[in-house]
């Protein structure tokens, strides 16, 4: 009794503490709030089905920043981990009957195996040549799945799949869930001793190389781990869209992931996933109008950039919140002092 | 399915899939892979070109490049069709107005945002999604088409060639031999190329860095409507029709080396005709032409990671 008294008054401590001293950590936490009673106010399956969807893809979206926005290694290829995600899963569990729960993560490790089959020539590359080089991949692959229908289905994918779970509340827990907590241990990642060789690889490798450390592993580490996340994200979404087709191949999906990033803001990984639950609900608002939604998607992309070059979650955050000049912590931007220094602000 | 349209550009008229084992022999072969080759070579090159010359001035990677190509494709189709003026004036009028749309483009939605690289890059994803869809809203994604230039064929061995296809490919020569001399004996080259080396020291020797990057970038799209023009007699206007040539012009920069014009030129025929024998060779060829290019450039990149004639700069830091 005593013990959960204990530890009940910790967690009020640490929510009062740390959580509600700063803006953008109340709204993180009413994010997940609001993710996980969704259900509760609304069985609206159209809804679910666009929240589902909005997670899956802010998964996919938080790896690409955990790849390119972090190491730098700009990937125009990211469908690539998705399609193989999507293929491998959907293959596994049509010819081998394995269930989602067993092939979503196979399709992981699939897609860290294509991470390192293209990590290891495009490690020789830097900057816009591995961009370019890159977005080559997922063709290559597209091409492949065109010329072997027979297995991959060809153009019309591979259908009638196992479908992730029973119903559409258990479908949105599933994939919401996932979400959360893989996009916690991206962040945690990019937080760690590992985190901070990312960060230093991408500013000046050179000197991180000096420092007697392996970029090539870590630029490896990077590859996989990034595939592996978007792997599962891509897993998740042929068994929830009961198809994997040679859509989640395409440049467009590639680009699209590109954009989700930076519109949200990269380094950041909550800034991608902000962006596409910004950006995928209001392209399925669009659909009023619909010949005009690429076109207003487009728009609203270009005008926000004018605007907010780094990106609208960072542009936000620092609207709110302010960084010490002395000890780098951050404050609500109402404060004259820091919290902890007691340093005049700005 | 992106892919299709450039081949449907390089198949001589007339001739379908339905009968090729009958009418083909091997001299009939070589010649019809030859001329595709040469001519989907001569697009990827000048695209390639005009792609790698605003990237080395400006560090821009223009994604809307080939969308600039398109609008300039709809541009002939409007004058010729709608208007109907003779296609000459529609190359000129499309070349310009391109130009300007490209050039407004910049200063609207590039030159604010130069400093941020990434957001560039989506900006210029932006741009070409706006275009694509305007135009598919004012012409309905329909497969349109543009009358030749010249009409009339002249048989070779069996072939026939259409003066269209050659008028291309000399065009396509010309306007890579007047851009070496604007690049190498002006002043404007010489801004161009002094900015791509070194963008500070270009500067500080007082050359206009800002006008330099606006005129390239002028240049540069100027070009693409160029292909744009040349190009179309010969293909079917839609608005996803920039797709595979960006996939290709890039593959063709990185093979040839970025910021190497001799390096664009060589990769872009290299790449034109592995697509040129996988599509005439190939069962399923079709299909597998983007393949077999893009993994020729990969092979390429792991023997020369600066590609072909690419200078391997010292890292920028």
């Amino acid at each position: 009794m005593a013990l959960i008294l204990f530890y009940l008054r910790k967690l009020f401590s640490v929510i009062k503490n740390e959580v509600l001293v700063l803006p953008s950590r109340v709204v993180v936490v009413l994010f997940f709030l609001f993710l996980l009673l969704v259900p509760l106010f609304t069985k609206d399956t159209y809804l679910l089905r666009i929240f589902t969807l909005t997670s899956i893809f802010a998964i996919l979206a938080a790896s690409w920043d955990l790849l390119s926005g972090f190491t730098g290694q700009m990937n125009f290829g990211h469908a690539l981990f998705f399609g193989v995600g999507a293929y491998s899963a959907a293959l596994l569990n049509k010819y081998g009957g394995i269930p989602p729960w067993g092939t979503v993560p196979l399709g992981g490790l699939g897609a860290v195996l294509a991470g390192l089959i293209i990590g290891i020539p495009c490690l020789r590359l830097r900057g816009t040549y591995l961009a370019l080089t890159t977005l080559a991949f997922p063709i290559i692959l597209m091409g492949l799945v065109f010329a072997f229908p027979n297995i991959t289905g060809g153009e019309l994918g591979i259908s009638g799949i196992a479908r992730l779970a029973g119903s559409r509340v258990a479908d949105y827990y599933i994939a919401v869930v996932v979400m959360l907590g893989l996009c916690t241990i991206m962040w945690k990642i990019t937080d760690s001793k590992t985190g901070i060789i990312f960060h230093a690889i991408r500013e000046d490798e050179l000197a991180v190389r000096t420092s007697g450390i392996n970029t090539t592993r870590y630029k490896l580490l990077a590859f996989s781990l990034s595939g592996f996340f978007a792997g599962i994200s891509g897993g998740i979404y042929a068994h929830f869209m009961r198809i994997a087709g040679p859509s989640t191949l395409e440049v467009s999906m590639s680009f699209q992931v590109v954009i989700w990033a930076i519109f949200g803001g990269i380094v950041t990984i909550y800034g991608p996933v902000g962006a596409v639950f910004v950006l995928f609900p209001l392209m399925e608002f669009l659909r009023f109008w619909q010949e005009y939604r690429i076109l207003m998607f487009a728009a609203v992309v270009l005008l926000i950039l004018l605007y907010m070059p780094d990106g609208l979650f960072r542009w936000l955050r620092d609207k709110i919140e302010k960084e010490c000049p002395r000890c780098k912590i951050r404050n609500i931007a109402t404060r004259d002092t820091c919290r902890i220094c007691t340093a005049s602000l700005d | 399915m992106i892919g299709i349209y450039l081949e449907l550009a390089c198949l001589p008229a007339g001739r379908g899939f339905g009968d090729w084992n009958l009418r083909y022999n091997m001299a009939l072969l070589i010649i019809d892979i030859v001329i595709s080759g040469l001519i989907s070579g001569s697009v990827f090159a000048l695209l390639a070109i005009g792609f790698s010359l605003i990237f080395g001035v400006a560090r821009i990677v223009n994604i809307a490049h080939t969308a600039f190509y398109m609008v300039a494709a709809y541009c002939i189709y409007v004058v010729t069709h709608k208007m109907g003026f003779h296609p000459i004036w529609a190359m000129v009028i499309a070349i310009i107005l391109v130009t300007l749309l490209g050039i407004i483009c910049y200063k609207l939605f590039i030159n604010p945002i130069r400093e941020h690289e990434g957001a560039v890059l989506i900006a210029t994803i932006a741009l070409a999604m706006a275009f694509q869809e305007v135009m598919g809203l004012i012409f309905t994604g329909t497969y349109l088409s543009v009358p030749k230039l010249i009409n009339g064929y002249h048989v070779i061995l069996g072939v026939k060639v259409f003066y269209q296809q050659i008028l291309t490919f000399c065009v396509a020569l010309l306007i890579m031999g007047v851009l070496w001399v604007l690049l190498t004996k002006t002043k404007l080259g010489l801004a161009i190329r002094s900015t791509a080396q070194d963008r500070e020291v270009a500067n500080l020797m007082g050359i206009n860095e800002a006008r330099v990057a606006m005129m390239t970038m002028g240049v540069s799209v100027g070009l693409a409507a160029l292909t744009g023009a040349v190009v179309v007699p010969l293909t079917v206007l839609e608005p996803h029709m920039w797709m595979h040539p960006l996939i290709m012009m890039m593959a063709v920069v990185v093979l040839g080396g970025l910021g190497s014009l001799k390096g664009s030129f060589l990769g872009a025929y290299i790449l034109g005709f592995a697509e040129a024998l996988v599509v005439f060779l190939a069962p399923m060829g079709a299909f597998l032409k983007g393949s077999v290019a893009l993994s020729i450039m990969i092979l390429v990149l792991l023997i020369r990671p600066e590609g072909l004639f690419g200078v391997y700069f010292e890292e920028e830091r």
